[in-house]
Order: C-alpha cells, then sequence, then structure tokens
C-alpha cells in the first residue's frame, strides 16, 4: 500500500536517497524511480554519488559529468564531485569566485575533509539541497550512497552544527536540516535483495536512521524477488511427476532431458522459499508506516535503460 | 573417464597470506571463513581468518558471537567443527580504533605526544576516515599477524570499499600523506603564528568557511601525527611490499551478476598491471551447467508449447485435474527457460573471467540452511581440487 495515512507518498516527495549494499541494484531501482516520475511528468534531477559510473550506464551514456546532463525527457543526470561543488559553494555562499588554482586548494582542502566529520558530505548533500531549496526539479533522487555511510551523510549538518558554531557553513545547515527532516519533502528508499546479508543490513540500517538521523524512510524495496512456482495443490502434482510411472512417461513424450528440466524447477523452488523465508524477516522487522515494495526477478538484462524502463513498470504497479 | 578439476588446494598450501577481495554482496566473508575452515581440515597446520565485520549468524556459528572479541584471535573449538580436521582454525575480527590506537603506541616519540593524539577530540573520526584508514589497518594487521609467526596462513577478509582499488592504494597513500606538502601546509598556523605567503589565502579562504577556531584544531592534530612520520612511513613501506611478496595471493570472489563480474574484472586487470600476485577467482552461486544444456531446453519447450497434450495423458497417471497438471508442466517449462537464459549469461560472464585469471573456481548455489559450518564445509569442498 503506498503512502499510507502516516506519510507522503514516495513519487510525492521532493528528496528521495536511495541506499543499499552493493550488488542489490539501488542504481537501477533509482533509475526506475526517475523514470516512473518523468513518466508523471516531473522534471528529475538524478545524482551518482559513488562514481562508480554505474548510473551512465543505466541510462546507456558515457561519464556523467558535474553540470547535469539531460538524459531523456524529463531526467537529467549528474555525478557528484567534491572539487566542483566547493567551487560551485564557494561562488554561490562565499562569493569567492574561483577561477584557476582550485586544484591546490581543492586537494587541501580534501585533507581537511577527511579530518573533518561532515564536511565533504556537506558539500555533496548541500548541492543536492540546494537543488531542491531552489526548486530547479520537481523531484532530486541521490543515488549510490553506501549503507555504511548513508547515516553519516544524512547527520552531516547535524555534525557540523556541533562542531562549527558561527559562520556561512554554521548558516547552510539549518535550511539543510530543514529540508532533510521533513517528511513530505524527504525520504530514504532502502533497496535489498530476498537474501540473509542485505535483509539483516537493510533492517539494521531502518534502525540507525531512526535513532541518528531524524529523516524520514520512506520505503523499503525488495529487489529481485523471485516468483513463486507453485500452489499447494500445484507442488502436490509436480512432485508426483518427478516419480514412478508419470516420470517415465514424461520421459517417452518430452525427451530424457526432462529430468533436467525438473531439477531445474526444484532448484527453482529452492531459491524461492529461501529468499521467502528472508522476506518474512524483513517484513515483520520493517516498522509499521514504511512502505515494502515488492520487484519481481524479471530475468531480463540487468543493466540499461531497458532495465530501468521494466523495473519502472513494476515499482508503478505497486506506488501508483 | 575421469577428468581433473583444478582448485584452491595447491594454491592455499604453497601461500602464507591470502588477500580475499571484491565487491559488497558476493560472499566474500563466508567465501574467506570457508576457504579457512577448508584449509585447516585439508592441509593441516594454524590457518587465521581474520574478518572486518562476520554477519551475526556466520559469527556464532564459529563461536565468535561473545562481546569483546575486539582484535583476540581466537580458536574455532574443534568440536563445533564438521569432520576431524588436521589443524586449527582460528578466527579474528578487526577493531580498527584499537588497531590504530595500537599503531599510535607504538610510534609516537613520547608518552605526551601518545597521549595528546589518543585524547583529541578528532582522533576517533580521523581513524575511521582518511586515507582508507580501513583498508590500511587491515593489511597492517594481515602484516602483524603473519610475521608473529604463529600461523601458517593468514586469510583475510578485506573491507567492502568504494572502489576496488583503495585495499591496492592503501599503503602507498599512507606514505604519501606523511610526507606531502600538504600536511606541512595544514599545520603551519599552528607551529607559526606568521604564516608564509603560499599558504596565506588557503587559511583566509578556509577560516571563512568553516570558523577559525575549527582549523586550528585540525592543525594542531595534524601537528601530533606528524611526529610519528618515520615509523609511519617505514610501516607503510613493509606494508606495500608484503602485497607483491611472493607468499602472499589475491583471491578475486565475485558472483556472475553483471555488476559484480564487471567490478571483479577490472580488479583482475589492475592486479595484473601492478604486478600483484593474483591467485584465484571464485565464483559464487553459480547456477548448474544443465540449466543450459541444448536437450533440456528442448525439452522445456515441449513442456511449454505441449502442455495440454501431455496433461491429458498424466493426469490419470498423477491422479489429477489435466488442466492443474498443465499449468504445471507450462510453469516448470517456463521457469526452466528463464533459468537458462541466466546460465547462458553467467556462462559468458564465467569465460570472460577465465581469460583474465587462470584458475576460476566455480561455486554451486546452495541453499542456505540452518548449520552454518556445514554450508561453510560444502562451500569450502567445492573449491577444492577433484577428479570427476
Amino acid at each position: 500500500m503506498p503512502g499510507g495515512d502516516r506519510s507522503t507518498p514516495l513519487l510525492d516527495r521532493r528528496l528521495v536517497v536511495v541506499t543499499g549494499k552493493g550488488g542489490t541494484g539501488k542504481t537501477t531501482v533509482s533509475a526506475a524511480i526517475a523514470v516512473l516520475a518523468a513518466r508523471l511528468g516531473k522534471r528529475v534531477l538524478i545524482c551518482e554519488m559513488d562514481a562508480k559510473g554505474s548510473l551512465a550506464a543505466a541510462f546507456d551514456t558515457g561519464p556523467l559529468p558535474f553540470e547535469p546532463l539531460q538524459v531523456s525527457e524529463n531526467i537529467w543526470a549528474m555525478s557528484m564531485n567534491t572539487e566542483d561543488s566547493l567551487r560551485e559553494y564557494l561562488r554561490l555562499f562565499v562569493h569567492i569566485p574561483l577561477v584557476g588554482r582550485i586544484g591546490v586548494l581543492a586537494r587541501t582542502f580534501d585533507f581537511v575533509a577527511d579530518a573533518a566529520p561532515g564536511v565533504k558530505e556537506i558539500l555533496s548533500l548541500g548541492k543536492l539541497c540546494y537543488e531542491v531549496r531552489e526548486r530547479h526539479y520537481d523531484m532530486v533522487i541521490v543515488d549510490g550512497v553506501a549503507t555504511g555511510h548513508v547515516v553519516a551523510q544524512l547527520s552531516a549538518p547535524d555534525a557540523i552544527a556541533e562542531l562549527i558554531k558561527v559562520g556561512p557553513v554554521k548558516d547552510q545547515t539549518r535550511w539543510m536540516q530543514d529540508i532533510l527532516q521533513d517528511t513530505s519533502c524527504t525520504g530514504v528508499v532502502l533497496v535489498t535483495t530476498p537474501e540473509e546479508m542485505p535483509v539483516l543490513e537493510t533492517t539494521e540500517l531502518i534502525g540507525r536512521i531512526a535513532s541518528e538521523t531524524q529523516v524520514d524512510v520512506a520505503a523499503v524495496v525488495a529487489n529481485r524477488v523471485l516468483p513463486e512456482l507453485f500452489g499447494r495443490s500445484e507442488e502436490a502434482v509436480f512432485d508426483a511427476l518427478g516419480e514412478g510411472a508419470a516420470l517415465d512417461l514424461l520421459r517417452r513424450t518430452a525427451g530424457e532431458s526432462v529430468d533436467a528440466v525438473l531439477d531445474g524447477a526444484r532448484l527453482a523452488v529452492a531459491m524461492r522459499r529461501s529468499g521467502a523465508g528472508h522476506l518474512e524477516y524483513l517484513r515483520q522487522n520493517v516498522p509499521p508506516g514504511i512502505d515494502f515494495v515488492y520487484v519481481p526477478e524479471l530475468f531480463n538484462r540487468s543493466t540499461g535503460r531497458r532495465s530501468a524502463e521494466l523495473i519502472a513498470d513494476a515499482l508503478g504497479e505497486e506506488l501508483l | 573417464m575421469t577428468a581433473v578439476v583444478t582448485g584452491l588446494d595447491a594454491l592455499l598450501a604453497s601461500k602464507e597470506m591470502v588477500l580475499v577481495c571484491g565487491s559488497g554482496g558476493v560472499g566474500k566473508t563466508t567465501t574467506a571463513a570457508a576457504i579457512g575452515l577448508q584449509a585447516a581440515t585439508e592441509l593441516g597446520g594454524r590457518v587465521l581468518v581474520l574478518t572486518v565485520d562476520p554477519a551475526r549468524r556466520l559469527a556464532d556459528a564459529l563461536g565468535l558471537g561473545a562481546a569483546g572479541v575486539a582484535n583476540d584471535e581466537i580458536r574455532v573449538d574443534p568440536a563445533r567443527l564438521p569432520g576431524k580436521p588436521r589443524g586449527e582454525l582460528w578466527m579474528a575480527m578487526l577493531d580498527t580504533k584499537a588497531s590504530w590506537d595500537d599503531l599510535v603506541v607504538r610510534h609516537a616519540p613520547d608518552a605526551a605526544t601518545r597521549d595528546a593524539i589518543l585524547s583529541n577530540p578528532l582522533y576517533r573520526n580521523i581513524t575511521s576516515r582518511f586515507v582508507h584508514s580501513h583498508e590500511y589497518i587491515v593489511m597492517e594487521r594481515l602484516h602483524d599477524l603473519h610475521a608473529s609467526g604463529r600461523y601458517d596462513l593468514v586469510i583475510v577478509d578485506t573491507p567492502p570499499s568504494r572502489h576496488a582499488l583503495d585495499i591496492l592504494d592503501a599503503p602507498a597513500r599512507m606514505k604519501e600523506f606523511f610526507g606531502s606538502r600538504l600536511l606541512r601546509w595544514l599545520t603551519v598556523p599552528a607551529r607559526s603564528r606568521l604564516f608564509n605567503a603560499a599558504s596565506k589565502p588557503f587559511y583566509q579562504v578556509a577560516d571563512r568557511i568553516l570558523g577559525s577556531n575549527f582549523l586550528k584544531d585540525v592543525a594542531e592534530f595534524f601537528v601530533l601525527l606528524q611526529k610519528m612520520e618515520a615509523g609511519f612511513v617505514r610501516r607503510a613501506g613493509e606494508t606495500e611490499a608484503m602485497l607483491a611478496d611472493a607468499r602472499t595471493t589475491f583471491v578475486v570472489v565475485t558472483t556472475l551478476e553483471a555488476a559484480p563480474a564487471t567490478e571483479a574484472r577490472f580488479l583482475l586487470g589492475e592486479l595484473t598491471e601492478r604486478r600483484l600476485p593474483l591467485g584465484a577467482v571464485i565464483v559464487n552461486r553459480v547456477l548448474p551447467e544443465s540449466l543450459g544444456a541444448l536437450a533440456a531446453r528442448e525439452s522445456a519447450t515441449r513442456l511449454v508449447e505441449e502442455a495440454d497434450v501431455l496433461a491429458r495423458e498424466l493426469g490419470p497417471v498423477v491422479g489429477a485435474e489435466p488442466a492443474l497438471v498443465s499449468r504445471v508442466l507450462a510453469e516448470v517449462g517456463a521457469r526452466f527457460q528463464d533459468f537458462g537464459v541466466v546460465a547462458s549469461r553467467q556462462a559468458e560472464r564465467q569465460a570472460e573471467l577465465t581469460a583474465l585469471c587462470p584458475l576460476v573456481v566455480p561455486v554451486p548455489w546452495f541453499e542456505q540452511g540452518g548449520d552454518d559450518l556445514s554450508t561453510l564445509a560444502r562451500i569450502g569442498m567445492s573449491t577444492w581440487g577433484r577428479t570427476q
């Protein structure tokens, strides 16, 4: 059930932060949310945070620059880069136009930023909050924040506000906090697959986001859920087909290799069952009020625009 | 006719340090534990698996669940292990904070510096973040454990990095950080009230952004850190040399999904480029080859296309309505076709990996049971050489 009565539906939020363990398909899900929102006529900015290039692959484009690049109707994509972000920040907020020489400054800044909690985060997330504040886009999607990093990312304005008592950075943390902590505006989406480790990490992360940040979790997306093969009566028939006279008959009519086909179905049932157990655990441990969205295993290509479109279809069935 | 399947046995018998790397979510920790168990069982000797963050169930299964394990090395109770292992299996978790404290204690020139660093408010943050400290510290520990002479084989489960190269670059970056002009620049305001002409503009900008006190705190911290330069640079150099040592081997873990396989190919290319000792690729969750077999595909097609006809004959035999039987047959056939496509795609990706590494070890998809150690043992066994 999308939204419920408690919270703003995911597609109505203006800042969507997508995170998830590596390999769960978070970039494809981010791209699919963008596609879905764009289909509704929204202007969407999607930003890759980890510079891995997988967002570019999701839209079948070349490397993404810092300056948003239109990748399809209503969708602009960019790649976060601390140096460019620092340059823009200095120009917009400190009113220091820097033309040359930023290389040394940026590298020096990198060292300071590594030491100072939240500085880098505030520059990258700050850029995206700025786009939300200025209403340049209807929706801003943040893709590729690692699960281990998302709490630090979201609480960066709090950390900075604690460390730095005065100055422009301090002021900036206030409006960022306003945007991030507004549940009708900002929502986190956690992407997982029905496997043990990603599921455990997802439930732990929901707890940490609740206790260490003031940001709302909008949805959990269970990606690549294998379809249920059989109901109970069908399963009995399947078992009966795999033995005795029925199996002999099958071998005669469908060929000796039908054994391998039955083995394949058994494997599919086992995989589905293993995944269903993990999903059940997840369902029990996701607090009420958070959307729980299934995306089926599509057995199609796992990257590229085609995949984003198909997953958008699947998401649309649950979210619209 | 027997065919010999080459596994990890020769590699693990001849090496002393194994770095298990790969992208997140591919089963790296489980794989590291499984090959550790297998080596202890089959090769004997003392085998230690150093892991960063084991899943709770794995930790419990190995008896690591107790709090306060920190940096201790713990022998896994032989009674827990399946079969009769020839050797000993040891586990250690990596506590980054404790390891950093250890380094500071070792390299601080005097007690005052040591205490000043350990009590610095920025220190905790720094240790968990700067210059890939996690990646660095894990190799530092590996170096230490190997040099201790307590183990025949040390296997490390490398931390999940944002970038595959972080783990390879960490020692060099640590050296670079301590030797850099930038670090000296940063420490200027704490060393002298007279800023030099070069760094002055930076501090003016930085002060306006960050507030001057904050930056002063940072600079003071770096001054303390700089006092440990000599020790750190020497250590980082030793750790770097260890990576290229003939007794070290890299094992890359991946699955055959698109993203992890791409990352694995990239990592293999980099290892080769840097002339680091590449040992094997372990491919997890491989679907059975029979899913791609031509004859089976034909059978599956027949099940889908002739489901109604077959069901009329089969219905009475299994005692069910033909419509129901037809549905089951069509579903079985269709699902086989789906998985068949995935299996062929996987086979292609495995072939691509084989071109980049002479030893590619497939581990089949296992249904995860409640008993983790027996799953570990099955995974371990499937990485071993055998005749078929």
